[in-house]
Protein backbone atom coordinates (compact mmCIF):
# COMPACT_ATOMS: atom_id res chain seq x y z
CA UNK A 1 0.00 0.00 0.00
CA UNK A 2 3.21 2.69 0.58
CA UNK A 3 4.55 1.83 -2.43
CA UNK A 4 1.08 2.14 -4.17
CA UNK A 5 0.83 5.90 -2.65
CA UNK A 6 4.24 6.81 -2.97
CA UNK A 7 4.09 5.84 -7.08
CA UNK A 8 0.61 7.88 -7.36
CA UNK A 9 1.92 10.91 -5.67
CA UNK A 10 5.54 10.71 -6.96
CA UNK A 11 4.54 10.15 -10.66
CA UNK A 12 1.94 13.31 -10.07
CA UNK A 13 5.04 15.34 -8.71
CA UNK A 14 7.10 14.44 -11.62
CA UNK A 15 4.62 14.65 -14.42
CA UNK A 16 3.31 18.16 -13.38
CA UNK A 17 7.08 19.53 -12.46
CA UNK A 18 7.86 18.54 -16.10
CA UNK A 19 5.02 20.20 -17.86
CA UNK A 20 5.94 23.42 -15.71
CA UNK A 21 9.56 23.19 -17.10
CA UNK A 22 8.98 22.77 -20.41
CA UNK A 23 6.04 25.35 -20.33
CA UNK A 24 7.90 28.39 -18.04
CA UNK A 25 8.22 31.50 -18.95
CA UNK A 26 11.58 32.48 -17.09
CA UNK A 27 14.20 30.36 -17.83
CA UNK A 28 15.30 29.86 -14.47
CA UNK A 29 12.03 29.08 -13.39
CA UNK A 30 12.15 26.21 -15.44
CA UNK A 31 15.61 25.21 -14.00
CA UNK A 32 14.32 25.43 -10.50
CA UNK A 33 11.26 22.33 -11.87
CA UNK A 34 13.86 20.83 -13.28
CA UNK A 35 15.96 20.27 -10.33
CA UNK A 36 12.63 19.57 -8.22
CA UNK A 37 11.85 16.75 -11.18
CA UNK A 38 15.24 15.23 -10.55
CA UNK A 39 14.42 14.97 -6.89
CA UNK A 40 10.96 13.89 -7.05
CA UNK A 41 12.84 10.71 -9.83
CA UNK A 42 15.71 10.11 -7.12
CA UNK A 43 12.70 9.55 -4.38
CA UNK A 44 10.77 6.95 -6.74
CA UNK A 45 14.55 5.04 -7.01
CA UNK A 46 14.11 4.62 -3.61
CA UNK A 47 11.15 3.60 -3.64
CA UNK A 48 11.98 1.13 -6.06
CA UNK A 49 14.70 0.00 -3.91
CA UNK A 50 17.80 1.17 -6.44
CA UNK A 51 19.25 3.48 -3.28
CA UNK A 52 22.76 3.31 -5.60
CA UNK A 53 21.13 4.74 -8.21
CA UNK A 54 19.00 7.45 -6.04
CA UNK A 55 22.30 8.91 -4.81
CA UNK A 56 24.19 9.18 -8.18
CA UNK A 57 20.84 10.83 -9.07
CA UNK A 58 20.78 13.46 -6.78
CA UNK A 59 24.72 13.60 -6.93
CA UNK A 60 24.92 13.73 -10.45
CA UNK A 61 22.00 15.07 -11.62
CA UNK A 62 20.42 17.64 -9.79
CA UNK A 63 23.83 18.52 -7.74
CA UNK A 64 26.22 19.00 -11.58
CA UNK A 65 24.13 18.94 -14.34
CA UNK A 66 21.39 21.50 -13.23
CA UNK A 67 23.83 23.78 -11.30
CA UNK A 68 25.45 23.71 -15.11
CA UNK A 69 22.39 24.62 -16.74
CA UNK A 70 21.71 27.63 -14.08
CA UNK A 71 25.56 28.95 -14.52
CA UNK A 72 24.42 29.08 -18.57
CA UNK A 73 21.61 30.31 -17.64
CA UNK A 74 22.65 33.05 -15.87
CA UNK A 75 25.79 34.18 -18.35
CA UNK A 76 23.41 34.43 -21.34
CA UNK A 77 20.86 36.23 -19.40
CA UNK A 78 19.12 38.75 -22.14
CA UNK A 79 17.11 41.27 -21.16
CA UNK A 80 14.35 40.57 -23.85
CA UNK A 81 12.27 37.47 -23.44
CA UNK A 82 13.71 35.25 -26.25
CA UNK A 83 9.93 33.64 -26.01
CA UNK A 84 7.62 35.45 -28.62
CA UNK A 85 4.50 33.96 -27.76
CA UNK A 86 3.05 36.13 -31.27
CA UNK A 87 5.85 34.83 -32.89
CA UNK A 88 5.01 33.11 -36.10
CA UNK A 89 7.67 30.51 -36.68
CA UNK A 90 6.77 28.70 -33.41
CA UNK A 91 4.71 25.61 -34.25
CA UNK A 92 3.15 25.15 -30.98
CA UNK A 93 0.07 23.30 -31.96
CA UNK A 94 2.15 21.06 -34.49
CA UNK A 95 4.80 20.23 -31.49
CA UNK A 96 2.24 19.29 -29.48
CA UNK A 97 0.31 16.94 -32.57
CA UNK A 98 3.60 15.18 -33.19
CA UNK A 99 4.28 14.84 -29.25
CA UNK A 100 0.88 12.92 -28.61
CA UNK A 101 1.31 11.09 -31.79
CA UNK A 102 4.47 9.65 -29.92
CA UNK A 103 2.55 8.96 -26.90
CA UNK A 104 0.20 7.37 -28.49
CA UNK A 105 3.38 5.09 -30.33
CA UNK A 106 4.41 4.63 -26.89
CA UNK A 107 0.70 3.79 -25.69
CA UNK A 108 0.78 1.25 -28.48
CA UNK A 109 3.99 -0.54 -28.07
CA UNK A 110 2.73 -1.30 -24.01
CA UNK A 111 -0.47 -2.17 -24.83
CA UNK A 112 1.32 -4.71 -26.88
CA UNK A 113 3.52 -5.86 -25.13
CA UNK A 114 1.69 -6.38 -22.12
CA UNK A 115 -1.61 -8.07 -24.61
CA UNK A 116 0.81 -11.02 -25.47
CA UNK A 117 1.78 -14.67 -23.88
CA UNK A 118 4.89 -13.98 -21.76
CA UNK A 119 7.64 -15.45 -23.54
CA UNK A 120 9.91 -17.76 -22.05
CA UNK A 121 11.01 -16.36 -18.59
CA UNK A 122 14.29 -14.22 -18.73
CA UNK A 123 16.93 -16.42 -16.66
CA UNK A 124 17.54 -14.29 -13.91
CA UNK A 125 20.86 -13.32 -13.09
CA UNK A 126 23.41 -15.92 -11.54
CA UNK A 127 23.16 -15.11 -7.35
CA UNK A 128 25.96 -12.03 -7.06
CA UNK A 129 28.17 -13.23 -4.73
CA UNK A 130 27.55 -9.80 -2.94
CA UNK A 131 24.59 -8.56 -0.81
CA UNK A 132 23.53 -5.17 -1.39
CA UNK A 133 22.51 -2.62 -3.92
CA UNK A 134 25.69 -1.34 -4.30
CA UNK A 135 27.87 -3.59 -3.75
CA UNK A 136 26.22 -5.87 -6.41
CA UNK A 137 26.33 -2.54 -9.10
CA UNK A 138 30.20 -2.61 -8.22
CA UNK A 139 30.57 -6.46 -8.65
CA UNK A 140 29.02 -6.03 -12.41
CA UNK A 141 30.42 -2.82 -13.14
CA UNK A 142 34.43 -4.20 -12.46
CA UNK A 143 34.35 -7.63 -13.73
CA UNK A 144 31.27 -8.31 -16.46
CA UNK A 145 30.89 -4.46 -17.70
CA UNK A 146 34.46 -3.07 -17.19
CA UNK A 147 35.34 -2.37 -20.27
CA UNK A 148 31.98 0.04 -20.77
CA UNK A 149 33.29 0.90 -17.22
CA UNK A 150 36.99 2.52 -18.53
CA UNK A 151 35.51 3.74 -22.02
CA UNK A 152 32.70 6.06 -19.99
CA UNK A 153 35.79 7.43 -17.74
CA UNK A 154 37.82 8.23 -21.46
CA UNK A 155 34.62 9.67 -22.51
CA UNK A 156 34.28 11.88 -19.12
CA UNK A 157 37.69 12.80 -19.98
CA UNK A 158 37.17 13.91 -23.26
CA UNK A 159 33.98 15.83 -22.38
CA UNK A 160 35.97 17.44 -19.81
CA UNK A 161 38.56 18.58 -21.71
CA UNK A 162 35.85 19.42 -25.14
CA UNK A 163 33.91 21.79 -22.76
CA UNK A 164 37.34 23.76 -21.57
CA UNK A 165 38.06 24.37 -24.69
CA UNK A 166 34.75 25.67 -26.14
CA UNK A 167 34.56 27.85 -23.06
CA UNK A 168 37.11 29.65 -23.29
CA UNK A 169 38.14 33.37 -24.20
CA UNK A 170 39.98 32.30 -27.82
CA UNK A 171 40.04 29.28 -29.41
CA UNK B 1 -9.82 -2.74 -12.37
CA UNK B 2 -9.23 -1.50 -8.73
CA UNK B 3 -6.63 -4.05 -8.67
CA UNK B 4 -4.92 -2.60 -11.71
CA UNK B 5 -4.94 0.85 -9.80
CA UNK B 6 -3.46 -0.46 -6.42
CA UNK B 7 -1.21 -3.44 -7.50
CA UNK B 8 1.99 -1.05 -8.94
CA UNK B 9 3.66 -3.37 -11.85
CA UNK B 10 6.14 -2.61 -13.88
CA UNK B 11 3.59 -1.54 -16.34
CA UNK B 12 2.89 1.21 -14.38
CA UNK B 13 6.12 2.69 -14.36
CA UNK B 14 6.61 2.03 -18.33
CA UNK B 15 3.69 4.16 -18.17
CA UNK B 16 5.05 6.75 -16.04
CA UNK B 17 7.97 7.05 -18.26
CA UNK B 18 6.43 7.02 -21.73
CA UNK B 19 4.53 10.42 -20.16
CA UNK B 20 7.79 11.95 -19.10
CA UNK B 21 9.15 10.81 -22.54
CA UNK B 22 6.32 12.94 -24.77
CA UNK B 23 6.90 15.75 -21.97
CA UNK B 24 10.36 15.93 -23.15
CA UNK B 25 9.46 15.76 -26.74
CA UNK B 26 6.63 18.80 -26.59
CA UNK B 27 9.24 20.56 -24.92
CA UNK B 28 11.71 19.73 -27.56
CA UNK B 29 9.33 20.38 -29.99
CA UNK B 30 7.81 23.29 -29.02
CA UNK B 31 10.07 25.45 -27.50
CA UNK B 32 12.55 28.01 -29.12
CA UNK B 33 14.72 28.56 -26.25
CA UNK B 34 18.24 26.14 -26.73
CA UNK B 35 18.36 25.95 -23.37
CA UNK B 36 14.89 24.84 -22.59
CA UNK B 37 15.54 22.10 -25.24
CA UNK B 38 18.63 20.78 -23.61
CA UNK B 39 16.48 20.77 -20.42
CA UNK B 40 13.74 18.53 -22.26
CA UNK B 41 16.13 16.22 -23.72
CA UNK B 42 17.26 15.56 -20.10
CA UNK B 43 13.56 14.85 -18.89
CA UNK B 44 13.78 12.12 -21.66
CA UNK B 45 16.91 10.79 -20.33
CA UNK B 46 15.14 10.73 -17.21
CA UNK B 47 12.35 8.73 -18.80
CA UNK B 48 14.28 5.69 -19.59
CA UNK B 49 16.17 5.56 -16.44
CA UNK B 50 12.74 5.18 -14.32
CA UNK B 51 11.83 2.55 -17.63
CA UNK B 52 14.88 0.47 -17.00
CA UNK B 53 14.82 0.87 -12.90
CA UNK B 54 11.15 -0.21 -13.06
CA UNK B 55 12.50 -3.62 -14.91
CA UNK B 56 15.43 -4.18 -13.39
CA UNK B 57 13.53 -3.94 -10.13
CA UNK B 58 11.53 -6.60 -11.28
CA UNK B 59 13.54 -8.76 -13.08
CA UNK B 60 15.98 -9.14 -9.93
CA UNK B 61 18.98 -7.79 -12.62
CA UNK B 62 21.74 -5.39 -11.72
CA UNK B 63 22.42 -4.91 -15.30
CA UNK B 64 19.24 -2.30 -15.88
CA UNK B 65 20.84 -0.39 -12.78
CA UNK B 66 24.21 -0.20 -14.39
CA UNK B 67 22.57 0.43 -18.06
CA UNK B 68 21.44 3.56 -15.66
CA UNK B 69 24.59 4.40 -14.68
CA UNK B 70 26.22 4.59 -17.84
CA UNK B 71 22.97 6.63 -19.04
CA UNK B 72 23.66 9.45 -16.20
CA UNK B 73 27.61 9.76 -17.06
CA UNK B 74 26.53 10.07 -20.85
CA UNK B 75 23.91 12.56 -20.04
CA UNK B 76 26.30 14.61 -17.67
CA UNK B 77 29.37 14.86 -20.87
CA UNK B 78 26.87 15.44 -23.42
CA UNK B 79 25.41 18.38 -21.00
CA UNK B 80 28.61 19.88 -20.29
CA UNK B 81 30.09 20.00 -24.58
CA UNK B 82 26.44 21.22 -25.27
CA UNK B 83 26.39 23.66 -22.77
CA UNK B 84 29.85 24.79 -23.97
CA UNK B 85 29.03 25.19 -27.64
CA UNK B 86 25.89 27.13 -26.23
CA UNK B 87 28.46 29.49 -24.80
CA UNK B 88 30.58 29.54 -27.53
CA UNK B 89 27.36 30.72 -29.78
CA UNK B 90 26.47 32.77 -27.65
CA UNK B 91 29.69 34.56 -27.51
CA UNK B 92 29.43 35.56 -31.46
CA UNK B 93 26.11 36.20 -31.90
CA UNK B 94 23.75 37.29 -29.06
CA UNK B 95 21.07 35.05 -28.86
CA UNK B 96 19.27 31.55 -27.75
CA UNK B 97 16.72 31.25 -29.77
CA UNK B 98 17.18 28.41 -32.37
CA UNK B 99 15.38 29.98 -35.62
CA UNK B 100 18.11 32.29 -35.51
CA UNK B 101 21.11 29.44 -35.13
CA UNK B 102 20.72 29.10 -38.54
CA UNK B 103 24.07 29.85 -40.02
CA UNK B 104 26.93 28.12 -39.97
CA UNK B 105 29.58 31.39 -39.77
CA UNK B 106 28.41 34.35 -38.40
Amino acid sequence: MGETIAFYVLSFLILSLAIMVVTARNTVHSVIFLVMSFLCVAVLYVVLRAEFLAVIQVLVYAGGIVVLYLFVVMLVNLSGEPEAHEDPRRLGLTGLALAGAVLLELAGIVVYSYSREPSAPVAGAAASPVQGNVEQIGWLLYTDYLIPFEVASVLLLVAMVGAIVLARREL
Amino acid sequence: MIDTILEITPAHYTILSAALFSIGVVGVLVRRNIIIIFMAIELMLNAVNINLVAHARQLENMVGQVFVVFIIAVAAAEAAVGLGIILAFFRNKETVNIDEMNVMRW
